[in-house]
């Protein structure tokens, strides 16, 4: 081809050899700064395990709502509990609705598309039609009927947030799944004799790892964001549970008089999933070039 | 504004391209000069990466942004190089065309292939719509595409590689330019409809008294459609003139390498089919000498110094190599190796 | 066309059948008995009984399906468990809100991610694309929700300009009434925005990247004309796909958002349906929101044929 634009691509993709994945991630812009910033989120959470300021469950109403101090380092809240705390704690159900929701998503949803590219046919379009239809349930519209139903609840969140993530892996897998089938090499090993099942799990799995993994980020950043609008609205993780999403809604009914209780919380959402969201390019990046869009 | 017309068309002289590449600047195409007359077919042969098609890119006007072009380009006496778009636009598809390899991809899937074609013919010409799809389907006709009336308003996704090819040639002298450049027009076609392409080419451009430049890496190609020819490697034309006469006594390393590895029919079993030892180097490490230095077999340390400057070894016959005599002393045609 | 459209109506009703299972299996075969938890767990065992009998409870599963599906067809959707009054009227009275607001929404969305995507594509890599970028980044990480209560406390605490809540309804007004939704339009618009920024942006460089865009020009055709004339109508293709699987979480962003600024619409009806135990309404309400979803997606598929030759053209 002989574009302008791809013309010089390819020149430009004639470059550096390659130094070493971790070489080159330190020194993706994006890859650092989304690094840092779920680094900083997890390790909230594991140091919450060990240590927090104060106990996060501690009521003391004769200290309620005060403004940063050294004692409270953003204040409390308006059951007197430090901000610190709660929101150290918070990370850790974030964290976690996130990872079992993404978790319950992608192994059964690469499951599926690795099933409905290798076998095609009415299975892999039962899989496809099942997941499209998966689409009209939007994960706050299940967890409110999963609310309705059984109660709120981390338990209803993970599971509405986790089911919703099902059809999104099912297509991304079958597509890049579809896409490392077609290619001669695997032709020239099914031509030899070897299984669907063997070509799947020696062939075509490592290859779709890259897609995989920046997709799992995405979908985790996601989650979170499911996550803290069902905790918002009470259908998530229940009190005294820490949340960040019920956080913000204690705050709402304060915002004249501490707004800033509003948007600690909210700050931290949106950092995680700024977090996660910059990781994620930085992979797309550095781990399939071909996957790379440009910036 | 045409020139005299016995004046060369197009005028290049030492043409220079700098890309910005992921490893800094490049310079990709260095002094690079011909001329072509009206009516005149100039092939420009070469391996992938040799320039050939940033050279084609160079002369549209159609380099990325961040391109940097030195030297002159000249069309009927009108300097290019730094030509605002804006007046670059007026001459594309105007006075200059150029079709591409890939006849599958280069058509909107969107639009008719009525429209496309009209395009420039509304844009250049000022046409109304009515008149530009009449003038489009007797271009349609005379490349050859059948039932021309009807298939105007198709789309591009209903015609095979070949038809498409004949629609964007139809497109390119819409407008009637003086020069086509062709960029491997059938390298992706089957092999049964090169030559009826290459024919329907050579024909318009005849008809029409056009210049044509014709890039191709295929050296059969080259030998039945252009008169003069120039060989280009690591962005530098390195060898330049007649076709009977290059092909007949191969004056650079190179050109003796690309000849010498063609596979020949009939040679005898067990015949190791010739190479040219080393790989093409990239553009960002071009070397400031002879950018053939590292692969040829009669290098000496001053090929490496500075560019070689160009030889005459004939009839308008050029060579940019310090060692034409040793070189061509076996003009038989293998590189000793 | 026919056979295309035909089979596209029938996927339709598959799917719309389909969820209604589900939202029938959900709300009505788990959570045991409806009667007994809208009368608490003290009530007494003939009470309970009485007003399973009275809702219609104790009909077996597949005909109280198959009343609800018969009464979806004539407009019938039963009555509310807690009010007795039918539920279509309260879920109509409810969407004279939502709609509006999910529409407003949506127009504030489009226009500011259209222009935006093909701005930044358009200056690739110039200043104006890296800060758009970088805006939009941050864009996509805020919780909707979060970035309404940002906004209450600019507008509402800080500047006094709007109110924090509350519908003033349309009686006075029509400039009254979009008064009251434009904070929560726009903070459900920005979000959805940023999403779509990228996607028309990157949409439009793929396009920028083909070939007929190179052949375009090589016409003579000028940057801008390629835009317009061969850029934008293939790079709205991946546009609208996004554009309509957005709408679901346009919807579950509306209901959030009308959480939010205490907004009397088909969110908060669901939320003090659910709080009541009322779930005939929530079950209607939920088949309301995931019929939309469906619908639009549909028409989504269906304009592609419009617009997409290959497939118009392949099917007639």
């Amino acid at each position: 081809m002989s574009s302008a634009s791809t013309v010089t691509t390819d020149l430009m993709a004639a470059g550096p050899p390659a130094t070493g994945f971790w070489r080159r991630a330190l020194r993706h812009r994006s890859f650092v700064l989304g690094g840092t910033l779920v680094l900083l989120v997890i390790a909230a959470a594991l140091i919450s395990l060990v240590w927090t300021p104060w106990p996060p469950y501690d009521i003391d109403i004769a200290a309620k709502l005060k403004p940063p101090s050294a004692a409270h380092w953003l204040g409390t809240d308006a059951l007197g509990r430090d901000i610190v705390s709660l929101l150290l704690v918070g990370a850790r159900s974030t964290i976690m609705v996130g990872v079992i929701a993404v978790g319950i998503g992608l192994t059964f949803g690469v499951c599926l598309g690795l099933v409905a590219a290798a076998r095609k046919g009415w299975i892999a379009e039962l899989i496809l039609r099942m997941s499209d239809f998966t689409f009209a349930f939007p994960a706050v519209l299940s967890a409110i009927m999963l609310a309705a139903a059984i109660g709120p609840g981390m338990v209803t969140s993970i599971t509405a947030i986790g089911i919703f993530q099902i059809p999104i892996f099912v297509r991304v897998t079958r597509g890049s799944a579809n896409a490392i089938w077609a290619r001669e090499f695997v032709l020239a090993a099914r031509a030899s004799g070897k299984g669907g099942f063997r070509i799947t799990v020696e062939h075509v799995l490592p290859n779709i790892l890259p897609v995989l993994i920046v997709q799992a980020t995405i979908q985790f950043a996601l989650a979170i964001l499911a996550e803290a609008a069902l905790s918002y609205l009470g259908l998530g993780t229940q009190p005294p549970q820490p949340s960040w999403g019920r956080m913000l809604n204690d705050a709402q009914t304060l915002l004249f008089q501490s707004p800033m209780l509003a948007v600690y919380p909210g700050a931290a959402i949106a950092i995680a999933v700024l977090g996660l969201n910059l990781l994620g390019d930085g992979l797309r990046d550095l781990l399939d070039p071909r996957l790379a869009r440009e910036r | 504004m045409r020139g005299s017309a016995n004046g060369p068309l197009i005028e290049v002289a030492d043409l220079g391209v700098r890309l910005n590449t992921s490893r800094g600047a490049a310079q990709a195409i260095r002094h690079v000069s011909f001329s072509l007359r009206r009516g005149e077919a100039l092939g420009l042969v070469g391996e992938s990466g040799c320039g050939k098609s940033l050279t084609a890119l160079a002369l549209m006007g159609l380099l990325p942004d961040s391109a940097v072009v030195s030297g002159s380009i000249r069309l009927d006496g009108r300097e290019l190089v730094g030509l605002a778009d804006a007046d670059y636009c007026r001459l594309r598809g105007n006075r200059i065309s150029m079709i591409f390899q890939e006849p599958m991809t280069a058509l909107n899937p969107m639009h008719t292939i009525g429209h496309q074609v009209a395009e420039p013919l509304r844009r250049h010409n000022n046409l109304s719509w009515a008149d530009a799809r009449n003038q489009a389907i007797a271009l349609l006709d005379r490349v050859g595409l059948p039932d021309p009336a009807k298939r105007v308003d198709a789309y591009p996704h209903q015609f095979s590689g070949g038809q498409r090819q004949r629609i964007t040639i139809a497109m390119a002298l819409a407008c009637q330019p003086d020069v086509l450049i062709a960029d491997e027009p059938t390298t992706a076609l089957d092999v049964t409809i090169q030559g009826q392409i290459l024919d329907l080419i050579a024909d318009i451009v005849a008809e029409r008294g056009m210049a044509m430049i014709l890039i191709s890496h295929d050296l059969g190609v080259i030998a039945e459609n252009v008169e003069r020819m120039m060989v280009m490697y690591g962005g530098t034309v390195v060898e330049s003139g007649p076709t009977a006469e290059v092909f007949a006594r191969m004056g650079h390393p190179y050109t003796q390498g690309l000849f010498g590895a063609r596979p020949r029919l009939g040679a005898r079993k067990g015949t190791r089919l010739k190479t040219i030892a080393g790989t093409v180097p990239e553009l960002a490490d071009l070397p400031s000498g002879c950018a053939f230095a590292d692969r040829c077999a009669i290098v000496e340390d001053r090929c490496r110094a500075t560019l070689p400057a160009a030889v005459e070894v004939g009839a308008g016959h050029q060579v940019r190599c310090l060692r034409t005599d040793v070189a061509m002393a076996d003009s038989a045609g293998a590189v000793r190796s | 066309m026919s056979i295309f459209l035909l089979r596209r109506v029938l996927t339709l009703a598959a799917t719309l059948i389909g969820a209604s299972i589900i939202i029938f299996l959900v709300l009505d075969a788990l959570p045991g008995n409806a009667a007994q938890m809208l009368m608490g767990a003290d009530a007494s065992p003939d009470a309970v009984r009485a007003l399973t009998v009275k809702l219609g409870l104790d009909q077996p599963l597949l005909y109280r399906y198959l009343l609800w599906l018969k009464g979806m067809a004539v407009g019938d959707l039963g009555n509310s468990y807690v009010y007795g009054t039918p539920v279509l009227g309260l879920i109509a009275e409810r969407l004279v809100l939502t709609i509006p607001l999910a529409l407003l929404s949506m127009s504030i969305t489009v226009v500011l991610a259209l222009t935006a995507g093909i701005y930044t594509a358009a200056n690739h890599n110039r200043i104006g694309d890296v800060g758009v970028m970088s805006l939009t980044q941050v864009g996509i990480a805020l919780p909707n929700f979060w970035f309404a209560i940002l906004l209450i406390l600019l507008f509402a605490v800080k500047l006094q300009w709007l109110s924090a809540g509350g519908f003033a309804g349309w009686d006075d007004g029509i400039w009254q009434g979009i008064r009251s939704l434009l904070l929560p339009a726009i903070s459900l618009a920005l979000v959805q925005a940023a999403i779509l920024a990228r996607v028309t942006r990157s949409a439009v460089l793929e396009v920028l990247r083909e070939d007929f865009v190179r052949t375009a020009r090589a016409k003579g055709l000028s940057k801008r004309e390629v835009l317009w004339e061969h850029v934008l109508r293939n790079a709205m293709i991946p546009v609208m796909t996004v554009m309509g699987l957005q709408f679901a979480n346009l919807l579950a962003g509306t209901i959030v958002i009308e959480n939010v600024f205490y907004l009397p619409g088909l969110g908060r009806l669901i939320f003090q349906s659910i709080a009541n135990r009322d779930l005939i309404v929530v079950r209607n309400c939920v088949m309301l929101l995931a019929a939309m979803v469906v619908t639009v997606n549909f028409a989504v598929d269906v304009l592609y044929a419009f617009i997409d030759p290959r497939i118009k053209v392949h099917n007639l």
